[in-house]
């Protein structure tokens, strides 16, 4: 038996590895690795090395997303831009996104620090999964291939459920932690069936086989329509649309405010990458089935996430309703993704939604977690009078607040635009009728986020207690970051837009 | 359209220099009040200088054409440039905007109203500076978009913390009506954007391809237009935010409501919707032109019922601004250029009464029509003031309001060829008669509030109004008259008032060219 094996071994040719396009992914490994061994030699009152080691790897892993994007697409694609037959590829697309989960992923651990420190428990532990989470969302950057996708979003989930469970002795802590493991197991299951769906009727795993696969013989089978619905809503419930959102706020009202923070933006960012590939890859022969599909999900997502989010009293609460709402406005442009001529700013809307949305809705966070050190409260009434007593943070949350109600000139409002005009582009009746459905609720979204905005301002104290916050100066860092962000985005949006380069992404399927 | 690109830094330098102060601000610490004032007046003074900068390079030879003009790529994901310029239809406004910025910056010297935080309030008007210099410079729909939103979260700010006792309920209802209007007002660009090509955003590129749109179309693209410019305006029936804003305001927040948001409305009418959309316009121009005069008589009738004199100051804007959309509902070059400088006067005018109520309210705590009398024995020289200003408003000939008036009911006399001559013939009488009605508000008021005896409840001696004023009067304990800071900002209006008045020509001469271009298209 082994010479059998050592017989095939021989067969084996390494595939040519370019490191440089790895090299995000290599350093992420090697510093998971590097936390989780210096967390067992350290004491315990130098628990902190784990955080700012843990912000360092991502910031490391960050240069070379950065060089690789300098290096221009010529001379990426020479180096084997497309590593293992075109299944994993890094290029502009990728690249864009790469940089958004790494710096959400730091933006998180510049808030955790303090949080987690003051948790006094498993220190360590929290990092690697947290690394090992955003190692998985930089590899569903690049994955074009059924399996490396599904490894990418194990990847990133698997850590994610226990980092939900966190507050491990309280009781929303626990059921936010098995709420999201049992849902998002659940999910997988039936992308998995999806997907076997898929390679069953095509023969193939590799993305871009697939596309033209679809509907080989003339016409949409059965089980085609079966496959492409299954993803879709395998990826729905890992991106919280309705009616696949039910566990979203209990799930972010348990889980430690860092961690929310995390699954609203980067998990969500991080399905929405999956869809956006299968979508443009996968399925552009598909776009009778999934457009009509994702058209009710995005009118759901974005209505019922606004008016739940409405009724919320409760700040996290409402952030995750109103992270709901924007889930919508997301999916709103790739439900016109199949129409002619319009998949550029279908994919451009995409990408420059996504980074506007991670970055502001990271800044509220933080100022939520900042506001909570001294109110010890997540009542929308604990914000009354902010403005008096800190006004920094008072502004600050107006800054992230405005971005999310898309009131120009801050990130928000291209974000919103970019979809508005992508489905415009579209010229169809679907496109139209969801355009004045988003505009509807882009108004019922700015009242709740100016009822937030008017206790900031206007309103008294609730307690009286007018003493100064002290921000931790990692939130500080983290709040520099999303409001400079937020507030660049909206005014030189292009900074982001140009990365969304259809036939970057598409290749030869582009059309 | 010709350009004159000749020093295209000038504007941007006028439009961003108040964020420079503001990042100065953010860095010195709160309690230093004296020394942010000190630094928003001298921003303040540093735009204004920038301004009569332009305002001495400004080509009056050409003021048809856009000058300063400036196009760099903004956001090509959708087509839209940083196009700016400025021509004799927006040079007066943009000025007029930095003008009032540095006096109301000197009047909060010593007024910063309840609950004080000079820092935050001196940063919010000079963001909402830079919306409102922006706002007249642009010259692409998407700017013109970002810098009239610019403006809302400032001033709902204002009016919100700063405001009176029912702030919150005012300021919101600022903030839907603004936010309903330009969400239509986007939709009415991006169909622009769609008809025209889908080539660029630049309006001058808008005007020259707006023609082609099919009628029907057009006449829809104009409908969202019209609303969200309208609510700005504010016209009938969408001013019911304005008397609420106003009153609620704190007194810097409704001179600059009053002397420079109103007129993003009527501005956005004259620059954007009707030259790029001229067949439209001539459908439309019946149904602004009765709403216009509705506005009038309604405006009016509601100053006449008012008890507040705040309110009734705010009643009467929308009167005037019925003058001015009157004469832009003509399309001829003597209504437009009649209400351009309706616009200015107003501005003026208006700012200034809502200047004598803050004052009034400071010293009495109210302003309540029939609490308030004697200004005149009390205070001379604010009642005045006052009665200066009242003539001025209801259209005085030999002062600035006349000019506005006169010129937009003449211009209703003969409207453009392509207009019914005998529905503006029968606008123009009623407007007349609306200006009978504003000399009636307007004297009527004065009479109540300046003449007579002193109210005894706020003689200087006998502290009788102790009881509900005493809390918050401080060491405004005395009624005294006009004090040196409420000079210095209010003197260079007054003027203002006085020379436009007398010589008109002074602005019509900028404005003319510009207009005659305008309006070249309804007299083919």
């Amino acid at each position: 038996m082994i010479a059998s094996l050592v017989a095939a071994a021989g067969d084996f040719t390494a595939p040519t590895v370019d490191y440089h396009a790895l090299a995000p992914e290599i350093v992420l490994a090697v510093g998971i690795c590097l936390v989780l061994i210096v967390d067992l030699f350290i004491e315990e009152r130098q628990r902190w090395i784990t955080s700012t080691l843990a912000g360092f790897v991502l910031l490391g892993a960050l240069v070379p997303v950065v060089t690789l994007a300098v290096i221009g697409g010529d001379v990426r694609n020479a180096l084997g831009g497309e590593l293992l037959d075109g299944r994993y590829v890094v290029d502009e697309y990728a690249l864009i996104l790469k940089a958004l989960f790494l710096i959400a992923g730091y933006v998180v651990v510049l808030m955790s620090s303090d949080e987690i420190e003051s948790g006094k428990y498993h220190q360590g532990e929290y990092y690697v999964l947290l690394l090992s989470s955003v190692l998985g969302m930089v590899m569903m950057a690049s994955a074009r291939d059924l399996i490396s996708i599904f490894v990418a979003l194990e990847f990133l989930s698997i850590p994610a459920y226990m980092l939900a469970a966190w507050n491990k002795r309280n009781s929303k802590g626990n059921e936010a932690g098995m709420k999201y493991y049992l849902l998002g197991v659940f999910a997988s299951a039936i992308l998995l069936y999806g997907m076997s769906l898929l390679y069953g009727v095509t023969g193939t795993t590799l993305l871009k086989d697939i596309g033209p696969a679809i509907t080989a013989n003339g016409q949409f089978s059965g089980v085609e329509a079966l496959a492409v619905v299954f993803v879709v809503v395998g990826f729905a419930f890992k991106v919280s649309a309705v009616p696949f959102h039910q566990w979203a706020p209990d799930v972010y009202e348990g889980a430690p405010t860092p961690i929310t923070a995390f699954l609203s933006v980067a998990s969500k960012a991080a399905g929405f990458v999956a869809l956006t590939t299968m979508v443009f890859l996968a399925f552009p022969l598909a776009s009778d089935v999934y457009q009509p599909f994702m058209w009710v999900l995005a009118v759901t997502s974005m209505t019922v996430g606004n008016l739940l989010a409405l009724r919320q009293t409760n700040i996290v609460r409402m952030l995750a309703y109103s992270s709901i709402s924007q889930g919508g406005f997301i999916l709103m442009p790739l439900t016109v993704a199949g129409e002619k001529g319009v998949g550029e700013s279908v994919l451009k809307a995409v990408i420059v939604y996504l980074v506007v949305y991670a970055v502001t809705n990271l800044g509220a966070f933080a100022v939520v977690i900042a506001v909570a050190k001294k109110t010890r409260s997540g009542e929308i009434s604990s914000f009354g009078g902010l403005f008096s007593y800190a006004p920094a943070l008072g502004v600050l949350m107006t800054v992230f607040l405005a971005s999310l109600a898309g009131i120009p000139p801050l990130g928000g409002w291209f974000a919103k635009f970019g979809a508005f005009k992508a489905v415009l582009d579209a010229d169809t009746n679907w496109g139209y009728s969801i355009a004045v459905i988003a505009a509807l609720n882009t108004v019922i979204a700015a009242a709740y986020y100016v009822t937030v905005m008017r206790e900031i301002w206007m309103k008294p104290v609730p307690d009286g207690d007018v003493t100064p916050i002290r921000t931790p100066s990692s939130i500080q860092a983290a709040l520099v970051i999303t409001c400079g962000a937020t507030v660049v985005l909206g005014v030189l949006p292009d900074l982001v837009a140009r990365f969304g380069d259809l036939a970057d992404l598409t290749g030869a399927i582009g059309r | 359209m010709d350009v004159i690109s000749d020093q295209n830094w000038l504007l941007s330098l006028g439009t961003f220099l108040p964020l420079a102060g503001v990042l100065v601000m953010l860095l010195i610490p709160k309690r230093e009040e004296l020394l942010h004032k000190q630094v928003a007046l001298a921003t303040a003074l540093g735009t204004l200088g920038v301004g009569i900068y332009t305002l001495i390079q400004f080509d009056y030879g050409k003021a048809e054409q856009l000058q300063f003009y400036a196009n760099t790529e903004w956001i090509s994901v959708i087509k839209s440039g940083y196009t700016i310029g400025l021509d004799g239809i927006s040079l007066p406004l943009y000025f007029l905007s930095m003008v009032i910025t540095v006096l109301v910056m000197i009047y909060s010297w010593d007024h910063i109203p309840s609950p004080g935080n000079p820092k935050a309030f001196l940063i919010l008007m000079l963001v909402l500076q830079t919306g409102m210099a922006g706002t007249f410079i642009a010259q692409d729909l998407i700017l013109f978009f970002v810098f009239f939103e610019v403006v809302l979260l400032p001033m709902y700010f204002m009016i919100g913390v700063w405001g009176g006792e029912q702030r919150q309920y005012a300021s919101l209802k600022f903030f839907l009506y603004t936010m309903f209007g330009s969400a239509l007002m986007l939709v009415a660009f991006l169909a622009l954007f769609y008809q025209t090509g889908r080539e660029s955003f630049a309006i001058p590129y808008l005007i020259e391809r707006g023609i082609e749109i099919p009628e029907t179309t057009a006449v829809w693209i104009f409908a969202g237009m019209f609303i969200g410019f309208a609510v700005k305006v504010p016209m009938f029936p969408f001013h019911t935010w304005l008397p609420d804003a106003h009153t609620q305001a704190p007194t810097q927040g409704s001179v600059i409501l009053a002397a420079i948001l109103l007129k993003l409305g009527t501005y956005g009418f004259v620059r954007i919707a009707i030259p790029i959309l001229p067949q439209a316009a001539v459908k439309w121009a019946p149904a602004i032109g009765v709403l216009a005069v509705i506005g009038i008589i309604y405006g009016s009738l509601g100053c006449l019922a008012q008890t507040d004199m705040k309110r009734l100051i705010a009643f009467s804007s929308v009167a005037h601004m019925g003058f001015v959309m009157l004469g832009i509902s003509t399309l001829t070059a003597t209504g437009i250029n009649a209400a351009l400088f309706g616009m200015v006067a107003h501005g003026l005018i208006t700012g200034m009464l809502f200047f004598c109520a803050g004052s009034i309210k400071e010293r009495y705590h109210t302003l309540e029509i029939k609490r308030l009398s004697g200004l005149l024995i009390q205070m001379p020289k604010l009642g005045w003031i006052l009665g200066f200003c009242a003539m001025a408003s209801l259209g005085l000939p030999g002062l600035a309001g006349f000019w506005g008036e006169f010129p937009a009911i003449l211009a209703a006399y003969q409207p453009a060829p392509q207009l019914s001559e005998e529905l503006f013939r029968v606008l123009m009488v009623i407007a007349a008669v609306g200006t009978v009605l504003a000399a009636a508000y307007l004297l009527w008021l004065y009479q109540r509030t300046a003449f007579g005896e002193p109210n005894p409840e706020f003689s200087n001696h006998g502290h009788a109004h102790a009881v509900g004023a005493a809390a918050n009067d401080g060491h405004h304990d005395e009624i005294h008259d006009v004090t040196v800071f409420e000079w210095i900002a209010w003197t260079p209006l007054l003027i203002a008032i006085v020379v436009l008045g007398v010589y008109p020509q002074l602005m019509f001469k900028v404005m003319d060219p510009a207009v005659t271009q305008l309006v070249e298209v309804f007299n083919k």
